[in-house]
């Protein structure tokens, strides 16, 4: 902490701050108190989205990890199929083509447009949930199945010869091991995760980016709104870097 | 199934062409901002390793800010200042507002984020090559411009690969993003005639058809391209 503090960084920390107050004087943020509400509820909606897609996402990245990782091959093309297309095309991409690709074939179907899930399938808000979730499952899929390729084979050995059951190895020994593996890249792949939610906005939600448009739309203001959408994520991403640097930290150092 | 065929044919009732001339847009924007942005990390590596404290800190500060801030609002945020920087120096020298061609903006816009990722794939390479390769030459007097020309650049090159392919994926699939925007590259003509047609599914997925031949014809060139780099050099790899 005390090497962070040396007169150069003093000298440009006091820049920064000189920055921020120049930004605050002579910038225009009358717009700032009527967008404050849409603001935090956009804010609001962008964690929501990246906590649930996270969650989603991690719990079919592990299956397609695996299914790649030790999967017969007729789990295994598929995974790995599935991964390459999701890392090979762009997210927006993606998202269109469940938005309004899916979502035009959905109502031909008269069985779809009769059951209960359709006033759902109508809203923009699944179609992103769907695209984001199985975008960072395609990413985290390839990473878990390197952090599931490189456990100890000895310890499933030791484990599966005390006569654990197989569900019992793959959840006690296999997945906590290669999660500790995962966790510097999962930082990253979290990031990742937060910096593709302003994409949905392209679908009509209404996050964080979203509010940013909807006030350069109304009031021709430009770069407060950007700016401020900047710093938010700026700091959302450095709370991100700092808990996984404390999850990492808390855990059990690896024995090797 | 013809019909598809139909929509999807080069000639005019079909936007087979409209998507080749987004494709052609879209590799183009990569292409550039993939050059710009490798500029801009090899003068960042080198004065991120031997700059002064001065400079060290400003490049960390800029590449922590952007690979933190989504791309879209990084690529909003440069599109308006450099169009605000070109029209003051128009109004400057007297002239009217400049109009900016999509391709010029678009490289500009995704240069500069490519630019911080290159600086940290091309910093890391360098800090892998064994120092002694580098204490060497300067052992027998090799000037500066010709340690870097002769040693550090060739021996760079097989550690920066894998991250400068993973770049230039990213540089493919980011000149999507530039569709929020409105440039008329891939994604936003595959929207045009998803529009105009009304058959979304046929477009959408023609356009990542496309997007996935490029991707998977860069990683066998890339995988080529790598495999040169590293010829001479004990593989730890059996392949």
């Amino acid at each position: 902490m005390r090497a962070m503090l040396i007169p150069r960084r003093l000298i440009m920390l006091g820049l920064f701050a000189a920055f921020v107050i120049w930004c605050a004087l002579t910038m225009d943020w009358s717009w700032l108190p009527r967008y404050t509400p849409l603001m935090l509820s956009g804010l609001w909606v962008t964690i929501w989205l990246l906590v649930v897609t996270l969650v989603l996402g991690f719990a079919l990245a592990v299956p397609l990890g695996l299914a790649q990782a030790i999967g017969p091959w007729y789990l295994a093309a598929p995974a790995r199929t599935f991964c390459t297309i999701i890392r090979g095309t762009p997210l927006l991409l993606q998202i269109w083509l469940l938005y309004y690709g899916l979502g035009s074939l959905f109502p031909q179907f008269p069985w779809i447009r009769e059951s209960e899930l359709w006033p759902y399938l109508r809203q923009a808000w699944p179609y992103a949930v769907l695209s984001l979730t199985l975008s960072y499952a395609g990413y985290e899929g390839e990473v878990m199945r390197g952090a599931f390729a490189s456990v100890n084979k000895g310890q499933i050995e030791a484990a599966r010869a005390f006569g654990m059951p197989k569900y019992k190895v793959f959840f006690r020994i296999w997945l906590p091991q290669a999660i500790r593996q995962t966790l510097p890249t999962l930082g990253g792949e979290t990031i990742l995760q937060l910096k593709a939610t302003p994409l949905v906005a392209t679908i009509t939600i209404v996050e964080l980016y979203a509010v940013a448009g909807r006030v350069r739309q109304d009031t021709f203001i430009v770069y407060e709104p950007l700016l401020l959408l900047a710093a938010a994520y700026l700091v959302i991403a450095g709370v991100i870097t700092l808990g996984f640097r404390w999850i990492e930290g808390r855990g059990p150092r690896m024995s090797r | 199934m013809e019909q598809t065929l139909e929509l999807l044919s080069l000639s005019p009732p079909g936007w087979g062409a409209n998507l080749l001339r987004g494709l052609a847009a879209s590799l183009q924007i990569a292409l550039g901002a993939f050059g710009f942005g490798l500029i801009i990390g090899f003068f960042g590596a080198m004065g991120k390793l031997y700059g002064s404290p001065w400079v060290r800190d400003l490049l960390e500060v800029y590449t922590t800010v952007v690979r933190a801030v989504p791309e879209l609002v990084l690529i909003l945020i440069l599109y308006f200042v450099g169009t605000d920087i070109i029209n003051q120096i128009a109004a400057a020298m007297g002239r009217g507002p400049v109009e900016i061609s999509g391709v010029a903006a678009g490289i500009w816009v995704l240069g500069i984020v490519q630019g911080a990722y290159a600086t940290e794939i091309l910093r890391g390479a360098i800090r892998a090559i064994p120092p002694g390769q580098t204490e060497a030459a300067r052992a027998y007097g090799m000037p500066r411009a010709m340690l870097a020309w002769r040693v550090t650049i060739p021996a760079m090159t097989a550690f920066a690969i894998p991250g400068i392919a993973n770049l230039w994926l990213i540089a493919t699939k980011d000149t999507a993003l530039l569709a929020v925007v409105g440039f008329s590259e891939l994604t936003l003509e595959t929207r045009q005639a998803a529009q105009t047609t009304r058959a979304y599914f046929t477009f959408f997925l023609a356009a990542g058809f496309l997007y996935l031949m490029v991707t998977l014809f860069s990683g066998v060139i890339f995988g080529r391209i790598e495999k040169w780099a590293r010829r001479g050099q004990p593989s730890h790899r059996a392949s």
